[in-house]
């Protein structure tokens, strides 16, 4: 379970995040919603552990979050740091060397299943099979806790259609929750169960969505929307 | 990308719908096995937390049995899915109706109508 306990985090003077209280439930896939800069990628890297509050606490299992803790948590960043030289199955090879709960044989499926050669330098993959990559490369740890940020953005529909079947293929809700923050929020909309709504750095809303499409006939964006005038 | 989904209902009752719609028109046969919680979320596009909940509500309504370590299979007891198509009936014509008043016509007017277009239809088949 991850709790964020009056987490704030200034870089100079703006503030990221500003006294963050939230208990995040274990065994979903969440939503992390909220326009640029709202401080979705700030709230990500805290829990893997890469930015450190300015202030408060965020706990991993009653454990702050440390290099301890980072052997529960896999990050898929929003952006690639690759080497472009390494085949896609040096790469996977690669992070089998670096992390422990690493697995070798999910990730070549994962690779067989998205259908990416793993012959193929990186440098030569097509901006959608480097996004398959990635997944491949975070689904394959073993670890409780699945960070996404961004892992649909500037991609088509079919290799967004293709990483979610290969999210749902490869996950186990009984053992792991996956947090994701994207801008294509309607289309990943049946694959989310609870949504996280963050404006300026606060986080105004933990909400199941079944329970707002039930109560307020909404999409999850509408429901954004409402969340951001109440509180604007 | 999946299906789409009405964005005012829960996807989970919506599954619901359909798959109950699927075996009245018989598409799933009584005692036929239904795709485990994996592969349904994987077709549909949707969270396998939801398709549990899916199978959990079919359950409750006696049209599916799971059995341990086999999966989730359609009811072999007819009764059951007799019920349940006759309460798809009743929702369809309670739709239907409540439609229709919105339109302003009264009972007898779809009364009326629904005869004229059943006789249509025989006439053309004829």
């Amino acid at each position: 379970m991850i709790t964020f306990e009056n987490v704030s985090k200034r870089y100079l003077r703006k503030h990221a995040l500003s006294d963050v209280n939230v208990t995040i439930p274990e065994g979903k896939i969440i939503g992390l919603v909220g326009s640029n800069g709202s401080g979705k990628s700030t709230f990500m890297k805290m829990i893997a552990g890469l930015v450190a509050p300015s202030e408060g606490k965020v706990m991993i299992d009653q454990e702050s979050v440390s290099r301890r803790t980072a052997n529960k948590v896999a990050y898929l960043s929003e952006l690639d740091a690759y080497y472009s030289f390494f085949s896609v199955k040096e790469t996977i090879d690669f992070f089998a060397s670096q992390f422990q709960d690493f697995d070798l044989e999910k990730a070549n499926d994962i690779i067989a299943f998205m259908e990416v050669d793993p012959s193929q330098k990186v440098k030569h993959l097509s901006k959608g099979n480097r996004g398959r990559l990635k997944i491949a490369l975070t689904l394959a740890r073993e670890v409780p806790i699945i960070l996404m940020d961004e892992p649909l953005s500037g991609l088509d529909p079919m290799v967004r259609d293709s990483i979610v079947k290969g999210l749902l293929s490869f996950i186990d809700l009984e053992k792991q929750t996956v947090i994701i923050t994207t801008h294509e929020v309607t289309e990943i909309e049946p694959l989310l169960e609870t949504v996280i709504a963050i404006r300026n750095g606060k986080v105004l809303a933990l909400e199941d969505v079944e329970t707002i499409r039930e109560r307020d006939r909404m999409r999850i964006v509408e429901w954004l929307k409402k969340m951001y005038q109440e509180e604007a | 990308m999946g299906e789409e989904f009405n964005p005012s209902k829960p996807i989970y009752l919506q599954l619901v719908d359909r798959i109950s719609w699927e075996i009245i028109k018989g598409e799933r046969k009584t005692g036929e096995k239904l795709p485990s919680v994996r592969e349904m979320a994987i077709q549909s596009g949707v969270n396998p937390n939801t398709v549990s909940r899916t199978y959990n509500e079919l359950e409750r309504m006696e049209i599916v049995e799971t059995k341990r370590g086999q999966g989730t299979f359609v009811t072999e007891q007819k009764e059951k899915l007799v019920e349940l198509r006759e309460q798809l009936k009743i929702n369809h014509i309670q739709n239907f109706i409540e439609e229709m008043k919105q339109m302003g016509f009264s009972s007898e007017d779809m009364i009326e109508g629904i005869r004229t277009y059943v006789t249509n239809e025989k006439e053309n088949e004829s």
